[in-house]
């Protein structure tokens, strides 16, 4: 394969303008099927999921899960979507061995959500509303495992195993409108819009929303039109491409990129655009093409018999909506107000995928500053170590108490640090950690007093020195106090005390 | 006659009474009724697969539970047969094609588990045109059923195997499909009863679908109060299939039971009168509603404009559903699998299957299906039938808005010869000009045996069609001119027919010359 | 006539997964056209003001509770399966894309 020539970002950006738009899959996590009473399960032996109606065989009937109608339509409330009064299935006829009835059923032309729009954040803080036209109900097909050949992909492989398991298991598709005007934010954009989706669908619970299981899919369409000078009227859209198997979200970005960058190459060099699918390399980095679009695309789309529209009453619409969560953007503009951050401040804990612990810790009664402190250090950094997610190391009510020990003076950040390792490694929660190893800061004057006197009786020429103004001499004293101490004292309490003890003695 | 020989000429209801009072045993009636299929379906061939085992346990099960003093169900014990185009655990399901030969499906229809719930016994799978699509059973891929009346015609079709196993006394009642009429005219043809009950009154489940917003399942007996009885046992809402009603129904039985005409009002349709019509299917169709007027039914003209576009919009409506039902079978998780000769991808093996298993009528309802959906077409021709549709049953509305009950010859001929309209397929659909808008317009309807031919001796069928959910009102008319038709002819239609022994006899001899 | 050619029917085949010989398409391009002929009368009063009926009996909002319910053993799943290999079907090389 010849490596098709790309042509640089920023050049590309200065001759074109990116048309993006996407089509998000996010499969429901039901307890069943769309259609059917199989368990909706990920990761169970080969077929062992189905009914009848999941292989497709012969005399089969779907019926609709209502669980699913109501997780659309909270999606579709919640993608800020009208909900349609009647919405109904369609069957889309195309042949290929994963879809057991060789037609998929899903929404055409009544789809239960239309006309939305959804906030995106980039990590700039700005805020970009990508239209959304449309959220459709269907079903997923099958898992094809390609065997033979060399690496396992399509190419090349003898022959091919199908797993039904999946087949059925209830999906959204949400789709936008042409997204114009991201510019050189592009990629971002991509990226920040399926965190949008995929924190929407986590918010309401619907969805695992794990890229890497397939639980949330993205197929990105771009297209590129010449620049125009002001004033003219825009050039017509491009011929676009259509992205598939973008799986995690660092794909999305560097496809989105990718496909710029080749389109601007091909365009600049005279040549056109074929209207295609294209397939994401996550290894290579690259997009190669797929199926063009043809004949093969006509769905001969009708409506399903088998089934009977879907007729939400405004009461269920009214329903779901009251028991929506906040939209995490609102909810993003609302913390970042509260919490008095700056944008760096902000985005710090956003980008870290944060924001829900350092709100929570906050809620069990920490500062900001401190959960935010806590969070995007020390846990941090803990986390990474362990290769981890920081929210699986600690809970935010642990969190708020190891902050509270800190602002009671009982624990000095050093010492904070070593209780947070005992709880990281199952000890208890921070008091307990406190008890059992006994790191509290010593507190009794006494006993600071008496590792003073220690400390002075072999160093005598401390007090004169500070004494004579230089009080920095003091630190000496500190330094074999909180040895002697191992650590447990407040060093500031110390040096009040050598201060007193060289003053008192004058 | 032989005890045997009195035991299958027997309805099922007088069967269910004789078993449940310990006349004779379930077993006894199944083995008599697997004898007679022994003796003559070689001739007759409504039989794709036949149980004798199973049929013989299960009746053998019926008369331990009842010597144990179960209570059981008014038909336990009565033996059925079970049209192919429904699912069975224990026996293969083929749907009469090639691409399922032998297949077993690991579930029961829901329709064959409520029959064997009921303790009625199967005997086996009927043959039917391949996907039930035909008129004659012609088009089965496991070669045709002939009539018990002349065994050189046509049984009807698509259920030409269920109407014949009921006519020549190889099972006292079966299950029937009817997508435009596949329960009904073999009914007429055959000198026997076919119901299409209201479009979801009984469920789909397990029914190897041709069209589904056409297809229903329902009863072929040899009488109208058997057809009540099976009526009621499979009928009743099933939360496998979406377009299942959940209404409560009256007993279909206990309409019969007090069947009376006095004062109800038939619709004679204009545009299934006449034109187009055997003259004999006429003259007993017009008899039988002379008669009816004679015991108090008033008859009234009833014009249907759109009925003249039924046909059309139902080989619109019926490929372009089926050729989606039908993508299905592909070699992949079940059914035949054709590898070309030089191997081949995925792709090249279904298209190689499907070449191989579908027979031409199926091949040209795909093709055709296939057509009327695809891009530019599918307003002008599927969208245009799917209006058709609504018109039709627009037509249905204001007639039953003067009339409780319409009524037409259910086919426009008697059997037609083997092989006559084989290579016409114009011709073969337009046997189900009367039967069709029912399917459209998801109203019941009902055949039953009217008479002879004056021209060919052969039977004639009266239909009856009433608005939906009103399925009683069809048992009501049919169990009435049943019984005053019986009271002319002196005993059934069917006791008119040829001693099929002597026909296979015959046959035979002519085999050996 | 409505003109139904070889190449279109052809198409259709392969739409259909049909591979059917060139004396089918022949055979099927004539009965098509004819078919096609007679069942276009629908057209005639198909008039826009007639709303398509697509069930015959309306009926709407049919579910299903989300409850998990009986499913068949891999043995069952498998049981009518032409080729398979393990607890999985198996099927002939796909040319094409990844889906």
């Amino acid at each position: 394969m010849v490596r098709p020539e790309l042509m640089d970002f920023d050049k590309a950006l200065e001759l074109f303008e990116p048309v993006m738009g996407f089509e998000v899959h996010v499969e429901l996590n039901t307890k069943t099927k769309m259609f059917s009473s199989a368990p909706n399960e990920f990761g169970s032996e080969p077929n062992t999921n189905v009914t009848p109606t999941c292989l497709g065989l012969p005399g089969s009937l779907p019926v609709v899960n209502e669980q699913a109608i109501r997780y659309s339509i909270s999606l579709g409330l919640a993608l800020g979507c009208s909900i349609a009064e009647s919405s109904r299935f369609a069957r889309k006829n195309y042949f290929y061995p994963d879809t057991p009835k060789n037609y998929q059923i899903s929404q055409y032309d009544e789809p239960i959500a239309f006309e939305g729009s959804v906030e995106v954040e980039l990590s700039d803080g700005s805020i970009t509303t990508v239209p959304i036209e449309r959220a459709h109900m269907e079903e997923d097909a099958g898992k094809l495992t390609h065997v033979g050949g060399s690496t396992g992909r399509i190419q090349g492989a003898e022959y091919s195993l199908v797993d039904y398991n999946r087949a059925g298991v209830p999906l959204v598709e949400i789709v936008t409108k042409p997204i114009y005007g991201a510019e050189h934010a592009s990629p971002e954009l991509a990226r920040a819009y399926v965190v949008a989706i995929r924190d929407i669908v986590v918010s309401l619970g619907i969805s695992d929303a794990r890229m890497e299981r397939g639980n949330l899919r993205c197929d990105a369409n771009v297209s590129l039109r010449p620049r125009r000078t002001p004033g003219e009227d825009p050039a017509p859209l491009g011929t676009r491409t259509e992205t598939k198997n973008v799986n995690s979200l660092r794909s999305v970005e560097r496809a989105v990129r990718y496909e710029i960058q080749r389109q601007a190459a091909i365009l600049a060099a005279g040549g056109r655009i074929t209207q295609e699918t294209r397939h994401w390399h996550e290894d290579t980095g690259r997009t190669s093409a797929g199926r063009p679009k043809s004949d093969a695309d006509d769905y001969r789309y009708f409506p399903e018999p088998d089934l009977l529209p879907v007729v939400p009453s405004p009461e269920l619409i009214e329903e779901l909506r009251a028991a929506l969560p906040e939209a995490p953007a609102m909810r993003r503009r609302r913390l970042k107000a509260e919490w008095g951050f700056t944008d760096l401040e902000f985005q710090d804990i956003a980008n870290a995928g944060l924001l829900a612990e350092v709100a929570e810790t906050v809620a069990a009664g920490a500062s900001p500053a401190a959960a935010r402190k806590w969070w995007t250090g020390e846990i941090a950094r803990l986390a990474n170590a362990a290769e981890t997610d920081a929210a699986s190391l600690v809970s935010p009510p642990d969190v708020a108490a190891l902050a509270a020990l800190v602002e009671k003076g009982v624990l000095t950040d050093r010492l904070a640090r070593q209780v947070l390792e005992g709880v990281v490694a199952g000890e208890g929660t921070p008091q307990q950690v406190v008890d059992s190893r006994g790191l509290a800061v010593v507190s009794d004057d006494g006993a600071l007093i008496t590792a003073i006197d220690a400390a002075l009786a072999s160093q005598p020429d401390v007090l004169e020195k500070i004494r004579d103004g230089k009080v920095q001499a003091a630190g000496a004293v500190i330094g074999a106090v909180m040895k002697t101490l191992r650590g447990q004292a407040d060093a500031a309490r110390v040096r009040e005390l050598v201060l007193e003890r060289a003053s008192g003695d004058a | 006659m032989s005890v045997a020989e009195s035991i299958i000429r027997l309805s099922a209801a007088e069967l269910a009474d004789r078993i449940a009072t310990g006349d004779v045993s379930s077993v006894e009636v199944t083995q008599a009724h697997l004898d007679r299929i022994a003796a003559v379906d070689e001739a007759v061939h409504a039989f794709l697969h036949v149980a004798p085992d199973a049929a013989l346990a299960a009746a053998a099960e019926i008369d331990r539970r009842r010597a144990a003093g179960e209570v059981l169900g008014p038909l336990a014990g009565v033996p059925i047969a079970v049209k192919d185009v429904l699912v069975t655990k224990d026996m293969p399901s083929t749907s009469g094609s090639k691409i399922l030969e032998g297949w077993i499906p690991p579930y029961d229809a829901t329709v064959v588990r409520r029959v064997r719930e009921a303790g009625l016994i199967p005997l086996g799978k009927t043959n039917m045109d391949e996907f039930a699509m035909g008129s004659s059973t012609e088009h089965s891929a496991y070669g045709p059923t002939h009539n018990p009346w002349a065994l050189d015609r046509i049984p009807g079709g698509s259920g030409g195997g269920s109407a014949a196993a009921v006519a020549s006394y190889e099972a006292p009642i079966a299950l029937g499909s009817d997508t435009g009429g596949s329960i009904r005219q073999p009914a007429h043809v055959t000198g026997t009863v076919g119901v299409k009950p209201t479009y979801g009154a009984v469920s789909r489940y397990g029914a190897i679908a041709l069209a589904s917003s056409l297809d229903q399942i329902g009863p072929v007996t040899r009488t109208v109060l058997d057809a009540g009885l099976l009526q009621d046992v499979i009928a009743g809402h099933d939360k496998h299939d979406s377009t299942s009603l959940r209404d409560v129904w009256p007993s279909m039985a206990d309409a019969v039971r007090r069947a009376d005409v006095s004062g109800l009002r038939i619709g004679i349709v204009t545009q299934l009168d006449g034109e187009g019509f055997q003259a004999g299917v006429l003259a007993r169709f017009h008899e039988a509603l002379a008669l009816l007027e004679r015991n108090g039914a008033e008859i009234v003209e009833i014009s249907a404009p759109s009925f003249e576009y039924a046909i059309a919009a139902y080989y619109l409506i019926l490929p372009a559903e089926a050729s989606s039902n039908l993508a299905k079978f592909d070699s992949v998780r079940f059914g035949l699998r054709v590898n070309p000769a030089d191997g081949g991808t995925v792709e090249q093996v279904m298209a190689a299957t499907r070449e191989a298993g579908f027979g031409p009528e199926v091949k040209r309802r795909i093709i055709l299906g296939t057509y009327a959906l695809s891009a530019g077409y599918y307003d002008a021709y599927y969208g245009s039938a799917q209006k058709v549709r609504t018109l039709v049953q627009r037509d249905f509305d204001a007639a039953f808005d003067r009339v409780d009950v319409l009524a037409s010859p259910t086919a426009p001929t008697t059997a037609f010869k083997l092989g006559e309209k084989l290579e016409d397929p114009m011709a073969m659909y337009l046997n189900d000009i009367a039967t069709i808008p029912a399917n459209l317009a998801g109203i019941p309807g009902i055949s039953l045996p009217a008479g002879l031919a004056d021209e060919d001796g052969l039977p004639v069928g009266i239909q009856f069609l009433a608005p939906a959910r009103e399925d009683a009102r069809l048992y009501n008319i049919g169990g009435a001119l049943e019984r005053l038709l019986e009271e002319q002819w002196g005993g059934p239609l069917l006791g008119r027919a040829p001693d099929l022994t002597e026909l296979v006899a015959a046959l035979a001899e002519e085999g050996v010359r | 006539m409505s003109g139904i050619s070889a190449e279109q029917v052809a198409h259709l085949a392969r739409l259909a997964r049909i591979d059917l010989s060139q004396s089918e398409i022949a055979s099927l391009t004539i009965e098509l056209d004819q078919i096609v002929d007679s069942v276009a009368k629908v057209i005639e009063v198909a008039t826009p003001e007639v709303p398509a009926t697509s069930h015959p009996i309306p009926l709407e909002n049919v579910f299903r509770e989300d409850v998990v319910g009986e499913t068949l053993t891999v043995e069952q799943a498998l049981s009518g399966a032409p080729e398979r290999d393990g607890s999985r079907f198996k099927v002939s090389a796909i040319l094409g894309e990844e889906q």
